[in-house]
């Protein structure tokens, strides 16, 4: 069973969700100014703020989507973990003491110091309201994916409840609240990942051929390829296959495999059998699941989802998955392993992951095939399909990785829910305080998501159709109590992460958009008003794009957001520190040239056609999937070229 | 003093920059190092990993002890030491 609602699960969830809503209204009875609403009055003590500043940042993307993404294909995962605590050292040494000494609540305020321009707050205020949005989407997915294994609901029921939640918390407090909230939850984070690496740790790995049902996944082999099938005639089962009463009356299902038309399939009985040949031409046959819609209803392994076979059988679901197939030594089980140990034992182990594929003859079908993988395979870079470029020769593979290790970098120091978390303190020192603190907070957590990824590879309670999932899931296989607590806190994550967010984009809205574009002069009561209504509005556009996005890793999802804010802010953020021949017009150019560059390319890429249009990835128009590398040089070219031109404009105007 | 502190920070920042681009450098272009087993029976790619995570925080700490050395409060009033 992978889902099923408990009720501890519920309880404890809505105790936690509670009482952050009662700290929430609690704290935000003080707030009621402008100063207070949008920066807490600049009084929030330094460590709290660090603390919070891990609860800003790790969001769903770093707790459900790093974690998913390294228990379905191993250490990639945690490139993202290196890549988002590396920005932490471009916010601290770069950008923090003069962002908190130039600005007063917004990044565009900051920005803006030296020029005083409606023209760069505006273009700020839109490419902040840009990256909030973009940033929302992964978090409202993460929301909906929660929501379905603790309360038994539909996706979208949870994308809606979090941006009901999240309004409220808004619209009734501001950023004293947030800012409790973010340190309530970014505490309870890190020390819950604590305590389940511990028990990962404590469990150590155990050799299984299934998941935690209990169902043993069948292989059958290894086969003399001529046993297998007839070559000549590859429609024709072989005297092997024939031998066998399982696979026995079923037929090949032929696939272009490179020159021949050749079996990948065997469908027998409604299961799927993968053709696994290995390099030394033995077959194995690999039990598959399958997954389909037909006619609005699910259809799992070949049964409608939930319906029984017989009297006494189980209501049919997916199989959890997850498991080691083969330990160093011929163990069965390694009992409790040290923190190196836990490494070192699974290099030399094989882990049974499972790709997702599709057959040409069966459209709709989604296939999971186990993949057994050596450990050493596990624990290197290259493994998702994604990152696979940079073990090819090709130089395009290796662009898109690079461009996204470079987003990352960059992209920390330009968030802007982040940015406006500086002008929560009193002063500079306070601000490098608390980022020092937050550093420390964050690099823990980001040190134990490898093992809580990989733990959760080798859990037995992995759902193949999800890697967002698989944190909760982990946690659930080790004591119901602890998945509860966990959902809970991933829960109150995405809470924290998207008021956060929504804060930052109504303060956009207010400061930096309808007093320079509207030319409207508002009162901090007025605009504290204004501000919530901005929140409103687009906590609502969050609800709806959760609702569209829901299919993809949520923490891939982030990574776009990275590109998005490092190529439309960090050009103007730095250049302003550190070049004295910025100009008003350069700045106001980078932003919307890096903007509307890096969304342009997300939006023409292959991952996007394939996984949001629905259309070919090869139609893409755009060579590689992260736009990083081209757009955040293209950021800084755009802000040199116009400042230098405005810059001689100037001189010889006047 | 903002100034030492920004030219401390751009110092630290270089260092940290030469480690993350060498993490990815190999990554990126020498994969099967990233395999090699150095230390402990762990791979280069675990131990390099974790390596950056530890370095991003010394020299956070390196950073926040040389700014206070220099007694620098930015745009304090009161002081925060």
């Amino acid at each position: 069973m992978i889902y099923e609602a408990s009720l501890v699960a519920v309880v404890i969830f809505f105790v936690f969700v509670g009482i952050t809503l009662g700290i929430s209204f609690y704290m935000g009875r003080k707030a009621q100014s402008s100063e207070g609403y949008f920066a807490a009055h600049g009084q929030i003590p330094w460590f709290v703020n660090g603390v919070a500043f891990a609860g800003d940042y790790l969001s769903a993307a770093s707790f459900l989507g790093i974690c998913g993404m390294i228990a379905f294909y191993g250490y990639d995962g945690f490139l993202y973990s290196i890549g988002f605590l590396a920005g932490w050292i471009v916010a601290l040494f770069v950008v923090a003491e003069p962002m908190k000494r130039l600005g007063k609540f917004t990044f565009a305020d900051a920005l803006n110091a030296k020029f005083q321009s409606p023209g760069i707050k505006i273009a700020a205020g839109i490419s902040t309201l840009a990256v909030s949005v973009f940033y929302l989407i992964p978090q409202m997915v993460g929301a909906g994916v929660l929501v379905q294994p603790l309360l038994g609901y539909d996706h979208w029921v949870g994308v809606v409840i979090v941006g009901a939640v999240v309004i409220l918390i808004v619209v009734t407090a501001g950023m004293v609240s947030t800012t409790w909230v973010q340190f309530l939850k970014g505490s309870l984070l890190v020390f819950f990942s604590a305590i389940l690496t511990v028990m990962i740790l404590n469990r150590g790995f155990e050799v299984k051929e299934g998941g935690k049902d209990g169902y043993q996944f069948r292989t059958f082999g290894p086969f003399a390829a001529e046993q297998v099938v007839d070559w000549d005639n590859p429609t024709s089962l072989g005297p092997a296959i024939v031998q066998q009463p399982a696979l026995a009356g079923g037929e090949w299902q032929l696939e272009e495999t490179g020159k021949l038309k050749l079996p990948k399939f065997l469908l027998s009985n409604d299961v799927f059998w993968f053709l696994d040949v290995q390099a030394d031409d033995e077959v194995y046959l690999r039990e598959c699941q399958t997954a389909e819609t037909r006619d609005g209803k699910t259809f799992v392994n070949g049964q409608e989802l939930g319906s029984k076979a017989s009297e006494d059988a189980d209501p049919a679901q997916l199989h959890p998955i997850g498991y080691v197939s083969r330990l160093p030594g011929g163990q069965e089980k390694t009992g409790p392993l040290g923190p190196l140990g836990f490494f070192k034992t699974l290099q030399d182990s094989e882990v049974v992951l499972w790709k997702k594929t599709s057959s040409s003859q069966h459209p709709g079908v989604d296939i999971y095939v186990p993949t057994p993988t050596p450990g050493s395979q596990v624990l290197r870079p290259g493994e998702h399909p994604k990152f696979a470029g940079i073990r090819k020769p090709e130089l395009l593979g290796k662009l898109n990785f690079l461009s996204l290790m470079l987003a990352l970098f960059c992209g920390t120091a330009s968030l802007p829910h982040i940015l406006i978390r500086y002008y929560t303190v009193k002063d500079a020192a306070a601000a490098r305080k608390s980022t020092i603190v937050g550093i420390a907070s964050i690099g823990f957590f980001y040190v134990l998501t490898l093992y809580m990824g990989l733990g959760a590879m080798t859990s037995g309670a992995m759902d193949v159709t999800t890697s967002n999932m698989a944190a909760p899931l982990l946690a659930r296989s080790i004591s119901p109590f602890l998945f509860a607590a966990i959902s809970a806190i991933a829960f109150t994550t995405v809470l924290g992460t998207v008021s956060g967010l929504i804060l930052a984009s109504a303060g956009a809205v207010t400061h930096d958009l309808l007093s320079n574009v509207m030319k409207v002069e508002l009162t901090s009561a007025e605009q504290v008003r204004v501000a919530k209504i901005a929140s409103v509005v687009v906590g609502a556009i969050a609800i709806v794009l959760g609702i569209l996005f829901k299919g993809l890793n949520v923490g891939y999802l982030v990574g776009w957001a990275f590109s998005v804010a490092a190529s439309a802010n960090l050009p103007a953020l730095v250049m302003l520190l550190f070049w004295k021949g910025t100009t008003k017009e350069g700045i106001i150019a980078a932003i919307i040239v890096g903007m509307v560059s890096s969304l342009g390319w997300i939006l023409l890429s292959a991952d996007t056609f394939k996984d949001v249009y629905g259309l070919p990835a090869e139609d893409a128009l755009v060579p590689f999937s992260q736009p990083g590398i081209v757009t955040i040089p293209l950021g800084f070219l755009t802000l040199v070229v116009v400042s230098l031109l405005t810059k001689q404009k100037a001189a010889t105007g006047v | 003093m903002e100034s030492r502190n920004a030219r401390i920070g751009l110092i630290l920042f270089a260092v940290y920059l030469a480690l993350y681009g060498g993490f990815v450098y190999l990554s990126a272009f020498q994969a099967e190092a990233m395999e090699s087993t150095p230390l402990a029976g762990l791979n280069l790619a675990v131990l390099y990993g974790f390596g950056l995570i530890i370095a991003a925080l010394v020299l956070a700490l390196v950073y926040g002890w040389l700014c206070r050395e220099t007694g620098s409060e930015g745009s304090s009033q009161e002081g925060d030491q």
